[in-house]
């Protein structure tokens, strides 16, 4: 991505002094720009900022005395903040924990299938879109039958289990579903494309003529590897972890299914079952609320510490 | 892509008389240059360094089939109450796909919602990338870090605000809701991918257009937008795949409306009917061979023109 970024800033240069050359135009083209730009932004506005606020306002309503369930009135009850954060810290704690281990496992899985398509297989156009397309096609089984395909293949009685014990790989009482392990594997599994396509994006556009400098100066395929690929991935891999991390919170599918109902809850769930079926419309906009914030605070920390200039 | 040689993000033609360079990675050291001995482990590690990659790449890739395949497998169970162990071969529920109750209703309602909610996406998401790509304005950084953000947020948190925005509006939830919610986080998956290619588009084409008193649509519709059909395609197809496959934000916003991914989230509990796992598996081998084949026909394309020079 970055050398793309620059390419485009560049081409802009040359753009944007042909278009003042010619003048008249040049102000008409920047109101031509505001008119293609502006329904896709106010859509967002409506649809993804707006919501953030009637969000916000959710989540500070009261239940009237004597009101039914799920009937509210307006109000400012930052309490509602210090009940859900008291009752489900721990949940909170643990999607975090289980989406930062998914979030690892899909780099280091992720990463080298991306370099894979991007630099090993560079100028075989046909394998390269053969792999692409199968990073992608997953998503037409739908996700949630994926995830409960796992579920069967990591049961008790299942092949992978049965192997893993007839070779003593796994204590014979033990199993894998309804573990955290199960959780953090199908984490892994279903956000996996979303680590590698960005990556790809940024390895594809990589300069092959620097890795080549990098060999004739002697470096080893480690040495050139370390000091050159990576850091210019660095972008794809900060879009990716991002990708990866962010939904993986959230998520419930996978603790739903892949999991049991006392130590791998996610706080997705509490949200879908306070939203969905206890009907406590404010709880849950409170903790949706909170999971967005402590998403915003831990990015934020991450691109200032980790981050380049040309994310987005 | 036929725009010209200024583009700069495929590398220039390596320079005459360096092997080499046709496969940095595999080749040896530059031709010319003395290399000096190399010790037997450091061969060692090079075939090593070699094969690491395919291999884990390889894995990685069979670990993302592995579902797939038993979704596949699973299809052909003869059917009973459950879908949980093997009981015998049966081609039953591939020929009738329908035979579970709802089954095919949701999976018609789920490809409305995504053709419908991709072809909005394309509109809209295809002149914001080309505006944001092309034309100097204020706030852009900040425009493209709002297309962004929904990708990075949680999706219960997308759901429960759009769901929070449609209960105080007091909108019936059901297919239009769902529409609008999966236009939104589609719209950002077709910015970046299309974003990327206006980056690449040669402005002279469209100045030469203008040159020829080609109005600001004619330009738009007869030089930019062919020129980007191919990242329109992949950014509709990517779009598409996102809508069908989302269960969580449409969870939150269709009421009572009845997708494909809900069908088998609430079919879950009691037993997934194998007729599911027959849908799963067409739609992935549909998407699949689709996708090759207008592979085939872009790279036999390429292979024309470049012939005919």
């Amino acid at each position: 991505m970055s050398s793309r970024v620059a390419d485009r800033s560049g081409k802009q240069t040359g753009f944007e002094r042909a278009a003042a050359l010619a003048g008249g135009t040049a102000q008409a083209r920047g109101r031509a720009g505001y008119g293609l730009v502006s329904p896709g932004l106010v859509y967002l506005l409506v649809f993804f900022v707006l919501p953030v606020f009637t969000l916000l306002a959710t989540s500070l309503y009261v239940k009237p005395p004597g009101a039914e369930v799920g009937q509210f009135v307006p109000a400012l009850e930052f309490g509602n903040y210090a009940i859900v954060l008291g009752g489900y810290w721990s949940e909170l704690l643990r999607s975090f924990g289980f989406a930062l281990l998914a979030t690892v496992l899909c780099l280091l899985i992720g990463y080298p299938m991306a370099y894979l398509i991007a630099v090993r297989l560079r100028g075989r156009a046909f394998v390269q879109g053969l792999l692409l397309v199968l990073l992608i096609a997953p998503f037409f089984t739908s996700f949630v039958l994926r995830t409960q395909a796992w579920k069967q293949i990591l049961a008790d009685e299942g092949f992978l289990v049965q192997a893993l014990k007839t070779l003593h790989l796994m204590p014979q009482g033990a199993s894998l579903t309804a573990t955290s392990v199960a959780v953090v594997a199908g984490l892994t599994y279903n956000f996996l494309p979303f680590m590698v396509l960005p990556i790809y994006a940024n390895l594809q556009a990589l300069d092959h003529r620097l890795l080549e400098a990098g060999r004739d100066l002697y470096g080893s395929d480690l040495t050139v590897f370390r000091t050159v690929t990576l850091p210019i991935s660095m972008p794809g891999v900060l879009a990716g972890t991002l990708l990866t991390f962010s939904p993986a919170s959230g998520d419930f599918v996978n603790a739903a299914i892949l999991g049991n109902n006392r130590n791998t809850t996610m706080i997705g769930q509490v949200i879908d079952s306070k939203f969905m079926r206890v009907l406590d419309y404010p709880g849950a906009a409170a903790l949706s609320f909170i999971l967005m914030v402590a998403i915003l605070i831990l990015v934020t920390l991450y691109v200032r510490r980790f981050g380049t200039r040309d994310l987005v | 892509m036929t725009s010209s040689g200024t583009t700069t993000t495929t590398p220039a033609p390596p320079p005459a008389g360096r092997p080499s360079a046709t496969n940095p990675l595999t080749a040896g050291p530059a031709a010319g240059v003395p290399a000096p001995a190399e010790p037997a482990s450091s061969r060692l590690g090079r075939a090593i360094g070699r094969w690491v990659i395919p291999v884990l790449g390889g894995l990685a890739f069979i670990y993302l089939l592995v579902p797939i395949a038993y979704i596949f497998v699973f299809s052909f169970n003869q059917p009973a109450r459950t879908n949980l162990t093997w009981r015998g071969f049966t081609w039953e529920n591939w020929q009738n796909p329908c035979g579970a109750p709802a089954v095919c209703e949701s999976v018609q309602t789920s490809l409305q919602i995504g053709v419908v909610a991709t072809v909005i996406a394309l509109v809209l998401g295809t002149l914001l990338a080309y505006g944001l790509g092309r034309y100097a304005f204020r706030f852009r950084d900040a425009a493209g870090f709002l297309i962004f953000l929904p990708l990075a947020t949680p999706e219960v948190v997308l759901g429960a605000s759009l769901l929070s925005l449609f209960l105080n509006v007091g909108m019936q939830l059901g297919f239009w809701t769902t529409v609008l919610a999966h236009v939104m986080f589609c719209m950002s998956f077709v910015v970046v991918t299309i974003r990327s290619r206006v980056a690449t588009l040669d402005p002279r084409l469209e100045e030469a257009g203008r040159d020829l008193y080609g109005s600001p649509a004619q330009v738009f519709l007869r030089v930019t937008l062919p020129q980007l059909v191919p990242g329109i395609l992949a950014a509709g197809l990517l779009s598409f795949a996102m809508s069908f496959d989302d269960f969580i934000i449409t969870n939150f916003n269709s009421g009572t409306l009845e997708t494909f991914p809900k069908f088998v989230y609430v079919a879950a509990a009691r037993g997934i009917p194998a007729e599911a796992n027959v849908i799963g598996s067409a739609m992935f081998i549909i998407a699949l061979v689709a996708v090759m084949i207008s592979q085939l026909v872009s790279w036999q394309r390429r292979r024309m023109m470049a012939g005919s020079r």
